[in-house]
């Protein structure tokens, strides 16, 4: 067993141009319905929430490392629990890749602050479990 | 349409490099489009060219270069003929 981690950082300002920009089509594009209602607050939608996301999203495709692969952003998910801590589920493709690749254990914390945010995810990472690995296909 | 992508890129991709100065098939990441950046080229991308890009072509290559999003452009001209 062996650890494989992803760490990104996103700019607050490139998601509320984001939203500003190409409104529902960005935020239905890239987020799952839990994840948007995660971030609505009664003054409206908070771009940092969703930049913290945008890069929980990085960092697990950092960890996961498909090789010039599409995978959805929105299988991936950062869903937030009642006491205010995150974590990460994966489904579709993102969760296939996963399994292939032997990762497991995902583990999730994001942050923002000073108009960036970020998120580190941590797998733990068993050759003894992959399905295969597509790096050593032919 | 080489000039068309770059403006769309000038504007939406947050390079650290004049995008008129790039040669085609430079990498724009390495010109400092973030990951971020490239939804953003995405989405105004197909608001200009009106097509949309599926899930199979949501991946690093196909935003890579300009060269390359004029491949995926033309393919998707193809696919999705507009009305």
């Amino acid at each position: 067993m062996a650890p494989r981690v992803g760490i990104d950082l996103v700019s607050v300002e490139s998601v509320r141009e984001s939203i500003d920009k190409h409104g529902d089509r960005y935020l239905n594009r890239i987020y799952n319905e839990n994840e948007l209602s995660d971030c609505h607050t009664p003054q409206g939608i908070v771009a940092e929430r969703l930049a913290a996301r945008f890069a929980a999203k990085e960092a697990t495709l950092k960890v996961l490392r498909p090789v010039d692969e599409a995978i959805p952003w929105r299988t991936i998910e950062v869903v937030r629990h009642g006491a205010g801590w995150v974590e990460v589920e994966l489904s579709g493709r993102a969760a296939a890749l996963a399994a292939e690749a032997g990762l497991s254990d995902f583990a999730l914390s994001i942050s923002h602050e000073a108009g960036y945010a970020s998120a580190i995810v941590i797998a733990e990472l068993d050759l003894r479990n992959r399905r295969s690995d597509p790096i050593e296909k032919t | 349409m080489i000039e068309e992508i770059r403006k769309i890129i000038a504007e939406h991709g947050r390079l650290s490099v004049d995008v008129a100065g790039l040669a085609p098939n430079a990498d724009l990441y390495h010109a400092g489009m973030t990951s971020h950046a490239s939804v953003n080229v995405m989405l105004a991308l197909e608001d200009h060219f009106d097509i949309e890009f599926p899930d199979r072509m949501l991946k690093r290559s196909v935003f890579e270069s300009i060269s390359a999003i004029e491949s995926a452009l033309n393919e998707l001209r193809a696919e999705q003929p507009v009305s």
